[in-house]
């Protein structure tokens, strides 16, 4: 079955589309939101003077859709807060969009880490087997003991600075050791199925047979897993950042969400300030988890409706 | 008849786990030998070391000692090259479960491209479906039916065939049919068994028939090679070992064989008792249930001895 | 009074694409004191048959027929009901039962927790009891404080059986009991039924096989199915060996007997695959595989005939059938 092939199934699939269009809007609006409004990352408005660019406040507390004016050098601008602006007179809208462009950002580095680092440790314990074996799922079992988020807390308390990247490779480091297993666990059942045997007695090479009958296999459901750590590095991002221990500079849904709950959003009346980073979050997961549900059914062939 | 296959001293011991485990001898110090155009089926119980005796002569498996030698050569000693060119060419199997058989992801006509491609590359699409069709039909299938689809479309019983029809494609000198037809049902069995049957009849293809079925063993095979516990404890000329059963062990295999020409008088068996560890016992691997054993049997590993031409034995009432 | 009666029971499976008739009205009876052994290959619907009597859950719909044990009808009791008289009045080895203790309990308390749900509240008198049992299936009493892991396959066989017999259930069914098992355990469970029945701890048997061989050793009445109907039913000794219906005929002589070698005679199988039971032919299901299908069989559905004493099968070679 050839790429081709599985793409064609896979767009036939009612799950995979709901999945794959929803993500497709979410990294549409990441891209392009930030675009159609001159608010910057951090939800000011940049006003220049000379050399310099000076972030300006607007008008605090405003309801979404609201009108409002910035006085700059050239004059009166007028500006509309699609989503309107937080306790210091921030643009939502702008630090909504410039903030799902961080947590994807984050999605796809710290998922890819993730992904590839398991990948590799799982398989090569699952093939080789013996003393590598061994040793590899030592480190897999302490590193699945501790704590992720203690760790993640740990580590990124003692950064002198974080950032997007920083942030990334830590959560990235600390999230391989189940797709490890996992991985581990199939090339451990697939080494021995017949049809292995089968390719061996068809005279296939050891390397033929890793990349032709047992990495298409696994390959299936690395991708399944890779959208899982998609998923859970985005959470994770958010979790870290809520707590205060995300990127020091910049902005994204984890910190929207801090600020939000530390400034009484909630209570003060402004839900447009702690309700779009949430759903953002819960449409994205959401849409991987249809994803994720679709592929399985497109991969194992036996679950098909057909 | 020519000797194909000599199978001498053939042990193999696996251990669980690196630091500090157990062993177990799956196969301990098997000696047998197949001819051209024999059928010999293997049988023995879950525990009996058949499959792996398969395996090890597939190369799948290396054993812990022993020889393997195929037209006089030394299998255990071939490198790869050898294999596929020269062993691999000789020797196929078909394998139990129809099912794990085909890489899911691909159609069933992709088992028969490894073999050309390994095999015949100079043939072009058009001879090698013809080639397909023929082997399909030669196992009582239809092709129209059959090709282009995927291994969870067809039934066990067609997958098992196709398995057949792409050993045929090779012309093998020896296959080994592990339990094929035990995942399949009753009215088909038979049918697949036959069409082994006719391999040998056919091209003179010998038959290495591993089953836990008595029945079919008696039906199809020449010989018969009675295993217990990685031991060879009975082996000989099928009629013979069937008909005049030595070692107790036979004869209590023959007796839970629910036959339709024999009755059955209740009596009460003596069950297995909870698992000691009988792998690492010197003696005969029979001896903790056995009947008629005595100090002697859990002592000294009775040997495989002749005890009427073409029946061999090894218990120690035949010393 | 019969213990079980079967009248033209029908049970589907819904599925999105239609209904799968699995069993498709049939009727039998099992008699206190018999062994009642029902046979056929898979997909027949024998296994649907049984489970359906015990439990029935979704997509498994009863479309019509009663089944009355001991006079009550199992497909219309209610819930609490049929609770009740799980285990102590009808109980079920399933396939696979190996598997289907509860691993992270011991043996007694497995037991201990079953004859609780039931009323009993003596927990000595429970442990002797199965003390006993173990006896009866030589494990020995280590064995109830064991967990199902620690056993060997033959032996969790055995252990099964008796928590599945320890409350002297009226009716055992043993579905497909001996398949995964080796020759040799699969007689020690054939004889340990047989010596259950002696004792009186059960009354009567139905044993679901698709292994006619292990039949003719323990059962008293045969049912044969295919594709979800009755295709003959009758004594032991009359089915096995004067089979009247095509399909019974071509699976013993598919059946591969010491004495017969490939060499000397050949034994056919049945060629051809079973239809598919969501749309089920109008008339005979088992015409496309039979060698003697004229043309009433597609179009007419065969009915039951009585061919011996107590012996019925349907098949218009038969004679009679409806219009």
């Amino acid at each position: 079955m050839s790429m081709r092939e599985t793409f064609r199934i896979a767009l036939k699939n009612p799950k995979f589309k709901i999945g794959i269009t929803i993500v497709f809007i979410m990294a549409l609006i990441a891209l392009v939101g930030p675009l159609l409004t001159p608010f910057d990352n951090m939800g000011y408005y940049p006003i220049k003077f000379g050399n310099t660019t000076f972030s300006k406040p607007t008008t605090p507390s405003l309801p979404p859709m609201s009108k409002d004016v910035v006085y700059g050098p050239e004059g009166i601008v007028n500006v509309t807060h699609y989503l309107g602006t937080d306790s210091f007179g921030r643009d939502i809208y702008a630090q909504l969009t410039y903030g799902m462009r961080s947590s994807f950002l984050v999605g796809i580095t710290a998922g890819g880490l993730a992904t590839i680092l398991g990948l590799l440790i799982g398989f090569i314990a699952g093939y080789k087997g013996g003393w590598t074996d061994e040793i590899l799922m030592m480190i897999t079992n302490i590193m699945l003991v501790i704590p992720t988020m203690a760790l993640l807390i740990i580590i990124a308390a003692y950064l002198p600075y974080r950032g997007v990247a920083i942030e990334s490779i830590i959560i990235g480091l600390t999230a391989w050791p189940w797709t490890a297993r996992a991985v581990r666990a199939q090339t451990l059942s697939l080494k021995n199925r017949e049809f292995v045997h089968l390719a061996r007695l068809s005279g296939l090479s050891d390397f033929k047979i890793i990349f032709t009958q047992i990495m298409p296999n696994i390959i299936s459901y690395v991708f399944m897993v890779f959208i899982l750590q998609f998923g859970g590095a985005i959470l994770a991002a958010v979790g870290l950042d809520f707590i205060g221990l995300g990127p020091t500079k910049g902005m994204s849904l984890g910190i929207m969400l801090q600020q939000a709950v530390l400034w009484n959003a909630i209570t003060l009346g402004y839900w447009w300030w702690a309700i779009p980073p949430g759903l953002v979050i819960a449409i994205l997961i959401t849409g991987l988890y249809f994803i994720n549900t679709g592929l399985d059914e497109v991969f194992n062939p036996r679950l098909r409706r057909e | 008849m020519k000797e194909l296959l000599k199978v001498e001293h053939l042990t193999k011991i696996f251990t669980s786990g690196l630091i500090g485990g157990f062993e177990i001898r799956a196969v301990d110090d098997v000696s047998f030998s197949i001819r051209e155009g024999e059928i010999v089926s293997l049988v023995g119980e879950s525990g009996s070391g058949k499959t792996t005796v398969g395996k090890l002569i597939l190369r799948l498996l290396m054993p812990t000692s022993g020889k393997l030698l195929f037209e006089g050569r030394d299998v255990i000693k071939m490198k790869k090259k050898e294999l596929k060119q020269y062993y691999y060419r000789r020797v196929q199997a078909v394998f139990q479960d129809p099912f794990a058989s085909f890489n899911p992801l691909h159609t069933i006509d992709k088992v028969f491209d490894f073999v050309f491609d390994s095999y015949f590359p100079e043939l072009d699409k058009n001879e090698r479906d013809e080639m397909i069709d023929k082997a399909l039909l030669q196992v009582g299938l239809n092709p129209d039916q059959i090709r282009g689809k995927f291994p969870h479309q067809l039934s066990g019983g067609q997958l098992q065939r196709i398995l057949i029809a792409r050993a045929l494609l090779l012309k093998p000198k020896l296959l080994i049919a592990d339990e094929i037809v035990s995942m399949l049902d009753a009215s088909t069995r038979i049918d697949v068994l036959n069409l082994v049957g006719d391999f040998r009849d056919k091209y003179g293809t010998s038959v290495l028939f591993v089953t836990h079925d008595l029945a079919l063993g008696y039906y199809i095979s020449d010989t018969t090679i009675i295993m217990y516990r990685g031991t060879i404890v009975e082996m000989g000329n099928t009629e013979k070992v069937f008909h005049n059963p030595l070692h107790p062990y036979t004869q209590m295999l023959l007796e839970s064989v629910p036959d339709l020409n024999v009755k059955w008088e209740f009596k009460g068996i003596e069950p297995e008792k909870e698992e000691e560890s009988v792998y690492s016992i010197h003696g005969c691997r029979y001896a903790p249930r056995c009947h008629r054993a005595t100090e002697k049997c859990f002592r000294v590993r009775p040997e495989l001895r002749e005890v009427e031409k073409h029946h061999w034995v090894a218990c120690h009432l035949y010393e | 009074m019969a213990m079980l009666t079967v009248e033209d029971l029908k049970i589907y499976y819904s599925t999105p694409i239609g209904h799968v008739k699995a069993v498709d009205g049939v009727s039998f009876e099992v008699k206190k004191g018999e062994v009642f052994g029902i046979a056929g290959e898979s997909g027949c619907g024998k296994s649907t048959l049984v489970h359906s009597l015990i439990l029935r859950k979704p997509p498994m719909i009863h479309i019509g027929g009663k089944a009355l044990f001991k006079g009550r009808d199992l497909m219309t009791m209610d819930l609490k009901e049929s609770k009740k008289i799980r285990y102590t009045e009808l109980s079920i080895i399933p396939q696979y039962a190996m598997n289907a203790l509860n691993p992270t309990k011991k043996i007694r308390d497995i037991v201990w927790d079953l004859a609780r749900e039931h009323g009993y509240n003596n927990r000595k008198e429970i442990e002797n009891i199965l003390r006993e049992r173990l006896e009866m299936v030589k494990l020995s009493s280590k064995v109830a404080n064991m967990y199902p892991v620690e056993l060997s396959g033959g032996m969790r066989q055995r252990a099964t059986m008796v928590v599945s017999t320890l409350l002297n259930p009226d009716l055992l069914i043993a579905d497909e009991v001996t398949s995964a098992l080796d020759v040799t355990t699969q007689r020690v469970v054939i004889e340990l039924l047989h010596h259950f029945m002696e004792e009186g701890i059960v009354k009567s048997i139905i044993f679901v096989t698709h292994d006619l061989a292990l039949l003719d050793k323990i059962a008293d009445r045969i049912m044969i199915m295919y594709a979800g109907k009755v295709v003959e039913i009758g004594p032991t000794e009359e089915v096995i060996n004067e089979p009247a219906h095509p399909y019974t005929q071509l699976l013993l002589s598919a059946l591969p007997r010491l004495g017969i070698q490939y060499k000397k005679q050949k034994l056919r199988g049945i060629p051809g695959y079973p239809i598919s039971l969501l749309n089920p032919p109008k008339g005979c299901r088992f015409y496309t595989r039979c060698p003697h299908a004229f043309e009433k069989c597609p179009h007419v559905e065969p009915e039951l005939i009585e061919v011996g004493r107590d012996h019925y099968a349907s098949c218009h070679l038969l004679g009679g059938g409806n219009q």
